[in-house]
Protein backbone atom coordinates (compact mmCIF):
# COMPACT_ATOMS: atom_id res chain seq x y z
CA UNK A 1 0.00 0.00 0.00
CA UNK A 2 3.09 2.34 0.77
CA UNK A 3 4.58 1.36 -2.24
CA UNK A 4 1.56 2.25 -4.42
CA UNK A 5 1.01 5.63 -2.99
CA UNK A 6 4.56 7.03 -3.33
CA UNK A 7 4.83 5.37 -7.21
CA UNK A 8 1.30 7.36 -7.84
CA UNK A 9 2.69 10.47 -5.81
CA UNK A 10 6.21 10.45 -8.30
CA UNK A 11 3.57 9.50 -10.52
CA UNK A 12 1.36 12.74 -10.18
CA UNK A 13 4.31 14.86 -9.10
CA UNK A 14 5.72 14.85 -12.91
CA UNK A 15 2.48 15.48 -14.68
CA UNK A 16 1.99 18.14 -12.38
CA UNK A 17 5.08 19.87 -12.19
CA UNK A 18 5.36 19.68 -15.99
CA UNK A 19 2.07 21.29 -15.73
CA UNK A 20 2.58 24.01 -13.61
CA UNK A 21 6.39 24.78 -15.36
CA UNK A 22 4.20 25.71 -18.42
CA UNK A 23 1.86 27.77 -16.72
CA UNK A 24 4.68 29.29 -14.58
CA UNK A 25 6.39 30.84 -17.48
CA UNK A 26 3.62 32.64 -18.40
CA UNK A 27 1.92 33.77 -15.38
CA UNK A 28 3.91 34.22 -12.13
CA UNK A 29 7.59 33.87 -14.36
CA UNK A 30 7.24 37.22 -16.23
CA UNK A 31 5.84 38.42 -12.96
CA UNK A 32 9.05 37.48 -10.86
CA UNK A 33 11.27 38.60 -13.77
CA UNK A 34 9.79 42.38 -13.97
CA UNK A 35 9.48 42.88 -10.23
CA UNK A 36 13.62 41.90 -9.98
CA UNK A 37 14.37 44.80 -12.32
CA UNK A 38 13.67 46.73 -9.40
CA UNK A 39 15.01 45.04 -6.59
CA UNK A 40 17.90 46.69 -5.16
CA UNK A 41 16.29 49.73 -6.60
CA UNK A 42 15.25 52.15 -3.33
CA UNK A 43 11.59 51.53 -2.17
CA UNK A 44 9.64 54.84 -2.48
CA UNK A 45 10.99 56.77 -5.88
CA UNK A 46 8.33 58.82 -6.14
CA UNK A 47 10.18 61.05 -8.82
CA UNK A 48 10.74 57.66 -10.90
CA UNK A 49 7.30 55.94 -10.01
CA UNK A 50 5.55 57.80 -13.32
CA UNK A 51 8.13 56.75 -15.50
CA UNK A 52 7.16 52.85 -15.96
CA UNK A 53 8.36 50.12 -17.54
CA UNK A 54 11.51 50.81 -19.48
CA UNK A 55 12.77 53.46 -17.11
CA UNK A 56 12.11 51.47 -13.94
CA UNK A 57 14.33 49.03 -15.45
CA UNK A 58 17.31 51.59 -16.48
CA UNK A 59 16.43 53.00 -12.84
CA UNK A 60 17.14 48.99 -11.70
CA UNK A 61 20.78 49.02 -13.09
CA UNK A 62 21.35 52.57 -12.60
CA UNK A 63 20.75 51.58 -8.60
CA UNK A 64 22.93 48.61 -8.88
CA UNK A 65 26.27 49.57 -7.33
CA UNK A 66 24.65 51.50 -4.45
CA UNK A 67 22.91 48.08 -3.73
CA UNK A 68 24.76 46.71 -0.69
CA UNK A 69 24.29 49.80 0.74
CA UNK A 70 20.69 50.17 0.25
CA UNK A 71 20.01 46.93 -0.16
CA UNK A 72 17.17 45.59 2.22
CA UNK A 73 17.41 42.62 4.70
CA UNK A 74 15.61 40.19 2.52
CA UNK A 75 17.93 40.93 -0.39
CA UNK A 76 20.27 38.16 -1.95
CA UNK A 77 23.96 37.59 -0.79
CA UNK A 78 25.54 37.75 -4.41
CA UNK A 79 28.25 35.39 -2.82
CA UNK A 80 25.92 32.62 -2.76
CA UNK A 81 24.92 30.21 -5.37
CA UNK A 82 22.19 30.72 -7.03
CA UNK A 83 20.69 29.39 -10.00
CA UNK A 84 21.67 31.45 -13.82
CA UNK A 85 19.26 33.08 -15.27
CA UNK A 86 18.13 30.88 -18.54
CA UNK A 87 17.80 26.96 -18.10
CA UNK A 88 19.39 26.10 -15.15
CA UNK A 89 17.02 28.60 -13.39
CA UNK A 90 14.00 26.78 -15.38
CA UNK A 91 15.86 23.49 -14.55
CA UNK A 92 15.75 23.94 -10.56
CA UNK A 93 12.19 25.47 -11.10
CA UNK A 94 10.99 22.54 -12.67
CA UNK A 95 12.89 20.01 -9.91
CA UNK A 96 11.15 22.08 -7.17
CA UNK A 97 7.79 21.91 -8.38
CA UNK A 98 8.43 18.36 -8.60
CA UNK A 99 9.60 18.26 -5.36
CA UNK A 100 5.89 20.23 -4.41
CA UNK A 101 4.06 18.08 -6.38
CA UNK A 102 5.28 14.52 -4.82
CA UNK A 103 4.84 15.78 -1.55
CA UNK A 104 1.19 17.56 -2.02
CA UNK A 105 0.52 14.20 -3.82
CA UNK A 106 1.43 12.54 -1.01
CA UNK A 107 0.02 13.81 1.88
CA UNK A 108 -3.09 13.59 -0.15
CA UNK A 109 -2.75 10.20 -0.47
CA UNK A 110 -1.89 9.21 3.31
CA UNK A 111 -4.94 11.45 4.02
CA UNK A 112 -7.27 10.01 1.96
CA UNK A 113 -5.99 6.52 3.33
CA UNK A 114 -5.93 7.40 6.77
CA UNK A 115 -9.92 8.32 6.37
CA UNK A 116 -10.83 5.05 4.15
CA UNK A 117 -13.44 4.99 1.08
CA UNK A 118 -12.99 4.84 -2.45
CA UNK A 119 -9.54 6.79 -3.64
CA UNK A 120 -10.12 7.95 -7.27
CA UNK A 121 -9.44 10.93 -9.45
CA UNK A 122 -12.94 12.29 -8.73
CA UNK A 123 -12.07 11.72 -4.75
CA UNK A 124 -8.97 13.15 -5.05
CA UNK A 125 -9.76 16.59 -7.14
CA UNK A 126 -11.95 16.95 -3.88
CA UNK A 127 -9.20 16.10 -1.26
CA UNK A 128 -6.80 18.62 -3.24
CA UNK A 129 -8.97 21.41 -3.73
CA UNK A 130 -9.79 20.66 0.33
CA UNK A 131 -5.88 21.15 0.39
CA UNK A 132 -5.97 24.73 -1.58
CA UNK A 133 -7.96 25.95 0.55
CA UNK A 134 -6.10 25.28 3.75
CA UNK A 135 -2.34 25.44 2.09
CA UNK A 136 -3.06 28.04 -0.09
CA UNK A 137 -6.19 29.98 -0.19
CA UNK A 138 -6.62 30.84 3.46
CA UNK A 139 -3.30 31.69 4.13
CA UNK A 140 -2.68 33.76 1.48
CA UNK A 141 -5.66 36.12 3.23
CA UNK A 142 -2.74 36.95 5.45
CA UNK A 143 0.21 36.93 3.78
CA UNK A 144 -0.70 37.89 0.23
CA UNK A 145 1.70 36.08 -2.58
CA UNK A 146 4.89 38.16 -2.43
CA UNK A 147 7.01 39.50 -5.24
CA UNK A 148 10.59 39.42 -4.63
CA UNK A 149 11.50 42.91 -3.02
CA UNK A 150 8.10 43.64 -1.17
CA UNK A 151 8.46 45.11 2.65
CA UNK A 152 7.64 41.80 4.79
CA UNK A 153 8.35 40.87 8.77
CA UNK A 154 10.77 38.74 9.75
CA UNK A 155 10.58 35.64 7.91
CA UNK A 156 11.06 33.34 10.59
CA UNK A 157 7.47 34.82 12.01
CA UNK A 158 5.96 34.54 8.76
CA UNK A 159 6.55 30.84 7.97
CA UNK A 160 5.51 29.83 11.50
CA UNK A 161 2.03 32.11 10.73
CA UNK A 162 1.96 30.13 7.69
CA UNK A 163 2.46 26.68 8.86
CA UNK A 164 0.14 27.59 12.10
CA UNK A 165 -2.66 28.97 9.52
CA UNK A 166 -2.62 25.99 7.28
CA UNK A 167 -2.72 23.13 10.24
CA UNK A 168 -5.88 24.93 11.62
CA UNK A 169 -7.31 25.10 8.29
CA UNK A 170 -7.11 21.92 7.30
CA UNK A 171 -8.12 20.55 10.71
CA UNK A 172 -10.81 23.05 10.56
CA UNK A 173 -12.15 21.98 7.22
CA UNK A 174 -11.93 18.20 8.50
CA UNK A 175 -14.13 19.04 11.50
CA UNK A 176 -17.05 20.71 8.62
CA UNK A 177 -17.00 18.12 6.59
CA UNK A 178 -16.24 14.84 8.53
CA UNK A 179 -17.82 15.39 12.30
CA UNK A 180 -21.37 13.95 12.76
CA UNK A 181 -22.08 16.69 15.28
CA UNK A 182 -23.12 20.68 15.10
CA UNK A 183 -20.93 21.73 17.97
CA UNK A 184 -17.58 19.56 16.19
CA UNK A 185 -18.49 21.18 13.15
CA UNK A 186 -18.56 25.12 14.92
CA UNK A 187 -15.61 24.31 16.63
CA UNK A 188 -14.04 23.53 13.44
CA UNK A 189 -15.31 26.90 11.95
CA UNK A 190 -13.53 28.41 15.19
CA UNK A 191 -10.52 26.92 14.42
CA UNK A 192 -10.14 28.06 10.83
CA UNK A 193 -10.78 31.53 12.20
CA UNK A 194 -8.92 31.89 14.75
CA UNK A 195 -5.02 32.77 12.86
CA UNK A 196 -6.86 35.22 11.37
CA UNK A 197 -8.20 36.84 14.37
CA UNK A 198 -4.65 36.18 15.83
CA UNK A 199 -3.48 37.77 12.84
CA UNK A 200 -0.06 37.55 10.24
CA UNK A 201 2.91 39.31 10.81
CA UNK A 202 2.60 42.75 9.97
CA UNK A 203 4.94 44.09 7.30
CA UNK A 204 7.25 47.15 8.09
CA UNK A 205 6.09 49.16 5.15
CA UNK A 206 3.54 49.20 2.59
CA UNK A 207 5.95 50.79 0.11
CA UNK A 208 7.44 48.77 -3.01
CA UNK A 209 9.60 49.98 -5.48
CA UNK A 210 8.08 47.63 -8.14
CA UNK A 211 4.45 49.27 -9.75
CA UNK A 212 1.19 48.26 -7.68
CA UNK A 213 -0.48 46.43 -10.46
CA UNK A 214 2.17 43.68 -10.56
CA UNK A 215 1.98 42.88 -7.29
CA UNK A 216 -1.62 42.27 -7.86
CA UNK A 217 -1.55 40.30 -10.87
CA UNK A 218 1.03 38.28 -9.26
CA UNK A 219 -1.25 36.95 -5.78
CA UNK A 220 -4.02 36.42 -8.76
CA UNK A 221 -1.61 34.36 -10.47
CA UNK A 222 0.01 33.07 -7.54
CA UNK A 223 -3.47 31.51 -6.48
CA UNK A 224 -3.88 29.78 -9.57
CA UNK A 225 -0.87 27.86 -9.32
CA UNK A 226 -1.27 26.97 -6.51
CA UNK A 227 -4.65 25.75 -7.25
CA UNK A 228 -3.38 23.95 -10.28
CA UNK A 229 -0.59 22.35 -7.82
CA UNK A 230 -3.40 20.64 -5.09
CA UNK A 231 -6.34 19.94 -7.53
CA UNK A 232 -3.68 18.78 -10.12
CA UNK A 233 -2.08 16.53 -7.66
CA UNK A 234 -5.72 15.10 -5.64
CA UNK A 235 -6.85 14.37 -9.35
CA UNK A 236 -3.64 12.87 -11.11
CA UNK A 237 -2.49 11.17 -7.52
CA UNK A 238 -6.48 9.56 -6.90
CA UNK A 239 -6.62 8.49 -10.41
CA UNK A 240 -2.88 6.58 -10.37
CA UNK A 241 -3.38 5.16 -6.82
CA UNK A 242 -6.88 3.24 -8.16
CA UNK A 243 -5.44 1.94 -11.28
CA UNK A 244 -2.11 1.01 -9.81
CA UNK A 245 -3.97 -0.69 -6.92
CA UNK A 246 -6.26 -2.71 -9.26
CA UNK A 247 -3.52 -4.32 -11.12
CA UNK A 248 -1.73 -5.06 -7.97
CA UNK B 1 -25.13 -17.17 17.91
CA UNK B 2 -23.68 -17.98 13.79
CA UNK B 3 -24.87 -14.04 13.10
CA UNK B 4 -23.44 -12.48 16.44
CA UNK B 5 -19.72 -14.97 15.58
CA UNK B 6 -19.85 -13.43 11.89
CA UNK B 7 -20.12 -9.67 12.95
CA UNK B 8 -17.61 -10.32 15.54
CA UNK B 9 -15.20 -11.28 12.44
CA UNK B 10 -16.09 -8.18 10.17
CA UNK B 11 -15.63 -5.81 12.66
CA UNK B 12 -12.01 -7.75 13.45
CA UNK B 13 -11.03 -7.49 10.16
CA UNK B 14 -12.57 -3.57 9.49
CA UNK B 15 -10.12 -2.92 12.57
CA UNK B 16 -7.34 -4.76 11.25
CA UNK B 17 -7.59 -3.23 8.04
CA UNK B 18 -7.75 0.21 9.56
CA UNK B 19 -4.95 -0.50 11.74
CA UNK B 20 -3.44 -2.08 7.91
CA UNK B 21 -3.91 1.32 6.70
CA UNK B 22 -2.66 3.41 9.38
CA UNK B 23 1.09 2.98 9.17
CA UNK B 24 1.67 3.06 5.05
CA UNK B 25 -1.01 6.66 5.80
CA UNK B 26 1.46 7.98 8.13
CA UNK B 27 4.43 7.25 6.53
CA UNK B 28 3.14 8.69 3.50
CA UNK B 29 2.06 11.70 4.95
CA UNK B 30 5.12 12.21 7.32
CA UNK B 31 7.41 11.82 3.84
CA UNK B 32 4.62 14.51 2.02
CA UNK B 33 5.23 16.98 4.82
CA UNK B 34 9.09 16.34 4.69
CA UNK B 35 9.31 17.26 1.30
CA UNK B 36 7.11 19.91 1.91
CA UNK B 37 8.62 22.14 4.16
CA UNK B 38 12.26 20.57 3.20
CA UNK B 39 11.48 22.50 -0.36
CA UNK B 40 9.01 25.16 0.98
CA UNK B 41 10.32 26.39 3.89
CA UNK B 42 14.29 25.27 4.94
CA UNK B 43 16.67 28.04 5.53
CA UNK B 44 19.94 27.06 4.18
CA UNK B 45 20.55 29.66 1.52
CA UNK B 46 21.35 27.15 -1.21
CA UNK B 47 17.81 25.23 -0.50
CA UNK B 48 16.41 28.90 -0.57
CA UNK B 49 18.28 30.16 -3.74
CA UNK B 50 17.24 26.30 -5.57
CA UNK B 51 13.48 27.04 -4.77
CA UNK B 52 12.80 30.68 -5.19
CA UNK B 53 10.78 30.81 -8.13
CA UNK B 54 8.54 28.15 -6.81
CA UNK B 55 8.21 29.31 -3.26
CA UNK B 56 6.82 32.63 -4.80
CA UNK B 57 4.75 31.26 -7.18
CA UNK B 58 2.98 29.24 -4.68
CA UNK B 59 2.56 32.08 -2.58
CA UNK B 60 4.99 30.60 0.47
CA UNK B 61 7.14 33.56 2.75
CA UNK B 62 9.86 33.45 0.76
CA UNK B 63 13.30 36.33 1.67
Amino acid sequence: MFKTIIVSAFGAGLVVAATLSVVQSVTTEPLLFHAETFEGAEAPAPAAAPHEHANGEAHAHDAAPAEAAAAPAHEHDPDEWSPADGFERTAYTFLANLLMGVAVSAILLGMMTLRGGAINGRTGVLWGVAGFFAAALLPSLGLTPELPGTPAAELEARQLWWLATAAASAIGIALIVFSQSWLLKVAGLVIGVLPHLVGAPVPPSLEAAYPAVLAAEFATASLVVSALLWAGSGVAAGWLYQRLSRAA
Amino acid sequence: MTRSATTSISAGNTQASAQARLVPALFAIGFGLFLFIGTGFAAPSLIHNATHDTRHSLGLPCH
